[in-house]
């Protein structure tokens, strides 16, 4: 089955149609039973029962499962196909993913567009889903049952065919395609018990691996169109600087070099191919008016952000007095914590391929932003956005950064290919994307906590300065509420430890950087900081770290439930070689609950090598526990590599890294073991591409701290703290 | 320019001076092999050049000529490697995008050290970076790589 689609992917790359053509026109209704034309690639016999927008059952068996949400890793071209092959009762094996046009039908069922986001495709698309594929298989019994000319309700579904057991008839989906098409669609579904379950909950391998592993898969880089020219883009060397001009002699000298000419984003350069359109840039003498932040600086930022931390910010969250119990209070802790600025660094620098007609644009790309990049491209080409046709391919990575309510890498895209008048391709550098902008902001938090004489907390004071990332974006007016950025305070505001009387307050400053959601968002920062002053207040008390948690956790049974499961499965207490402690932190976001226990010891020379990760987590009802334990993997590796390691940091306005020998991530050696445990949950569902990565900071420089006595507040770690 | 890719001889108009890279990506429509960094920091573009796992961001074309060049198009096509067999059963690969450098790398480790160590894999696979973080699965399917070989797998 995978060999028909790599084919017609290939076809498409080539002549530039959609994948099944003329076909995909008719999935934008929610239309009932329709048969549709002969699929465009290489079957021309086949035809296909198209009964709602989401699937299409194939006479030749197969069944084409559209997915309106990206593909970035997280692995929902996988657990949104079981939703629909488990209703349907399809034959898992012939299972194939197609990537959705963009289209309202599309949208995501509970943020009313098209993107991907928020740790939420599986809950968002659970119920959607499932009543997709049994509407679908409704429809097929009822043809079945009247083809043989019994009671539908004397036939069943199975892997893939309807059988009449009393007459021991069967026909397989695509032999029924043709007669179901010409059903009226049901308008009631009744959808299984999950004790029935045969494909959801179960430990499912990836669909797309064939393809990812034989580099067959196409991402937006791989997209090759016929006379298409490649671009890359001069930009800015400090955010906020303009273009004054240009000499573009020596660059329109070189070898291959077609063009060059300025758009918002720099200074375009266009070749026959990537490399000499790279040094055509080098050869490019720009004049730049530095701007407003020529004297950008992070020493001086944090000098700014840490004055505006005595003053009192926008309140986020208060409950009690405060202030009066923390004068009162027998002991009181006091603590800054800070993280720095990301870049998401994608594997696959951002991207983006058009072909612009004069009525009509098509976009090859991976974005997370489908509806919103569509209607930033319509806006500059003056067209209508049904007109932009996005073709959704693999993202090499997203983390964010291919969610940008700025529609950077669309805009420019297409910024480009109305000045060229030809396919083009804009490829951003790996340096591009280090300098580039939209990183997870910087916060300084600054907190205060009192205890009563048995060390519990009685007063919980946590002031953040961080940039908003809403602000000035389409989102602001629906997430940013009285000042307050929901992102810049999640998992800092909603402090799920019982303390009576709390105060969480915010200032947004604005200094100009580009800033952008970076996988688990606020969440990233404030889980370290509330994790680790948590940790902090635990040995103020004198009290063990995990049992002080749970002891404030009575009200939160999720919460306590992981953090238990955690410290269980990691032998919480027990004896460990010399030189290695543990630590532990427990968080929740996207809905979901996750603890986690990192195993640390530190070398010589003060670097820290986490051995051991014990992960426990409650994400409610689980689609496929196999991703669940990939992104629980995923999420601690990515979160440990900027702990460990990554920054960005500014000097005389420029971002000072470029690449990954200066902003380092993760690699191989320094992955810990990670052992992931599930907890059987009928709770809310909850996401699972974000949760792993917030606890993992704070549980290795809660660990660091059993080990060492040296609390870490500031990340990256340094290892100069640990000699 | 004469060029050996996947046991075929190809012909090609090109400056010696263009990384390999994008030869293959560019010229010859070869694009299982990726861009990730240009400066042999992240392992995403690596190949085989007479059996060696190299980075072809940083090789020049004009160093390949008269030399073996294997892309993941070439490994896996008289039936998918081994090592591709181990990825697929360990469900390695997230966005996928790094994973064709980790195979190529892991392919050429597996040649030299039918069964290598966590410290030789350490060694081997610590140049490469993969930001969804399957490097713990990595690491089970180039050992899972070694015994498919061993039970006969090897081509």
């Amino acid at each position: 089955m995978m060999e028909l689609r790599e084919t017609s992917r290939r076809d498409f790359l080539k002549t530039g149609t959609a994948i099944g053509g003329g076909l995909v026109i008719g999935l934008y209704l929610p239309v009932a039973g329709r048969l549709a034309e002969a699929v465009e690639d290489d079957r021309p016999k086949v035809k296909s029962f198209a009964p709602n927008a989401f699937l299409r059952i194939n006479t030749d068996d197969t069944i084409a499962i559209i997915v309106g949400h990206s593909e970035m890793g997280q692995g929902v071209y996988t657990s949104l196909p079981m939703l629909v092959a488990e209703e349907l009762e399809a034959d898992w094996e012939k299972i194939r993913v197609e990537s959705a046009p963009v289209d309202p039908i599309f949208n995501h069922a509970a943020f009313g567009s098209q993107m991907t986001g928020g740790s939420s495709s599986v809950w968002s698309s659970y119920d959607r889903l499932r009543q997709a594929g049994a509407m679908a298989k409704m429809m097929l019994l009822e043809a079945a049952a009247k083809g043989w000319q019994v009671a539908p309700a004397s036939c069943t579904a199975e892997k893939g065919f309807v059988i009449h057991a009393a007459s021991r008839r069967r026909l397989s989906f695509g032999q029924l395609a043709e007669a179901a098409a010409k059903l009226a669609p049901p308008t009631q579904v009744q959808l299984k018990d999950p004790k029935d379950y045969k494909i959801i909950g179960k430990p499912t391998k990836r669909l797309d691996s064939l393809d990812k592993v034989t580099g067959r898969a196409a991402f937006g880089l791989d997209v090759r169109l016929p006379g298409m020219l490649t671009a890359v883009i001069a930009r800015p060397p400090v955010f906020g600087a303009r273009l004054k001009g240009f000499d573009a002699a020596k660059a329109k000298a070189l070898p291959g070099v077609k063009a060059v000419f300025a758009v918002n984003a720099g200074v375009a350069v266009v070749a026959d191919g990537f490399w000499q359109a790279r040094r055509g840039r080098e050869a490019l003498l720009i004049n730049w008016d530095r701007g407003p932040q020529a004297q950008l600086s992070t020493a001086r930022l944090r000098e700014q952000f840490l004055a505006l931390a005595k003053k009192p910010g926008a309140i986020a969250h208060r409950a009690g007095k405060p202030e009066e119990a923390l004068a009162t209070a027998v002991k009181r802790v006091e603590a800054v914590y800070e993280v720095p600025y990301l870049a998401h660094a994608p594997m696959e620098p951002l991207n983006c391929v058009v072909d612009l007609k004069s009525d009509s644009c098509q976009i090859w790309t991976g974005t997370q932003f489908q509806t919103s990049d569509r209607a930033a491209a319509a806006r500059i080409l003056g067209l209508a956005p049904e007109q932009v046709k996005i073709h959704t391919m693999f993202l090499g990575g997203g983390f964010g950064r291919r969610g940008n309510p700025a529609a950077d890498f669309v805009s420019e895209g297409v910024e480009v290919a109305k000045a060229l008048k030809a396919p083009v391709k804009v490829m951003w550098t790996r340096e591009d994307d280090i300098r580039g902008g939209y990183y997870r902001p910087l916060s300084i938090s600054t907190l205060a906590a009192g205890l009563d004489k048995e060390g519990r907390p009685v007063a919980w004071t946590n002031r953040i300065v961080v940039q908003s990332i809403l602000a000035g974006t389409f989102l602001e007016s629906q997430m940013v509420k009285q000042g307050i950025d929901a992102t810049s305070v999640e998992g800092a505001a909603d402090l799920p430890y019982a303390v009576p009387n709390i105060r969480v307050d915010l200032h947004s400053p604005r200094p100009g950087i580009p800033v952008l959601w970076w996988r688990s968002v606020g969440h990233s920062g404030n889980a370290f900081v509330t994790e680790s002053f948590i940790d902090e207040l635990a040995h103020a008390a004198g009290r063990d770290p995990f049992e002080y948690r749970r002891a404030l956790l009575a009200k939160h049974p999720r919460h306590r439930k992981t953090l238990e499961l955690a410290a269980e499965k990691a032998g919480w207490g027990k004896p460990l070689p010399k030189g290695v402690a543990r630590g532990i932190a427990v968080h929740a976001s996207f809905k979901s609950f996750v603890a986690q226990v990192a195993e640390v010891s530190v070398a010589k020379a003060g670097t820290v090598q986490v051995h051991r990760v014990v992960c426990a987590v409650d994400c409610g009802p689980v689609v496929n526990p196999a991703t669940v334990e990939a992104q629980m993997q995923g999420g601690i590796s990515f979160g440990l590599g900027a702990a460990l390691s990554s920054a960005i940091t500014f000097k005389d306005g420029a971002v000072e890294q470029s690449n990954f020998h200066d902003y380092e991530v993760l690699r191989l050696p320094e992955m810990p073991k990670v052992e992931v445990h599930i907890i059987a949950s009928r709770e809310e569902q909850g996401g699972i591409g974000e949760p792993g990565v917030p606890p993992i900071a704070p549980a290795v420089t809660n660990a660091l701290f059993a080990l060492t006595g040296k609390r870490i507040r500031r990340l990256p770690i340094n290892p100069e703290e640990l000699r | 320019m004469e060029l050996n890719v996947n046991g075929k001889i190809v012909h090609l108009e090109t400056e010696k001076d263009v990384p390999l890279l994008w030869v293959l990506r560019e010229n010859l429509g070869l694009t299982g092999t990726k861009y990730g960094c240009g400066i042999a920091q992240c392992g995403a573009c690596t190949i085989h050049l007479d059996g060696e796992a190299v980075r072809s961001c940083v090789t020049p074309v004009g160093d390949a000529a008269g030399k073996k060049i294997v892309t993941i198009e070439g490994l896996g096509a008289a039936g998918l490697h081994p090592v591709q067999r181990a990825w697929i059963e360990e469900d390695v690969v997230q966005c996928g995008y790094c994973q064709t450098g980790h195979i190529m790398t892991a392919a050429a480790l597996l040649a030299k050290n039918p069964r290598p160590g966590d410290a030789d894999i350490d060694k081997a696979m610590g140049g490469l970076i993969c930001r969804c973080g399957t490097y713990e699965r990595v690491r089970k399917a180039i050992h899972t790589a070694a015994a498919l070989m061993e039970q006969g797998g090897a081509r």
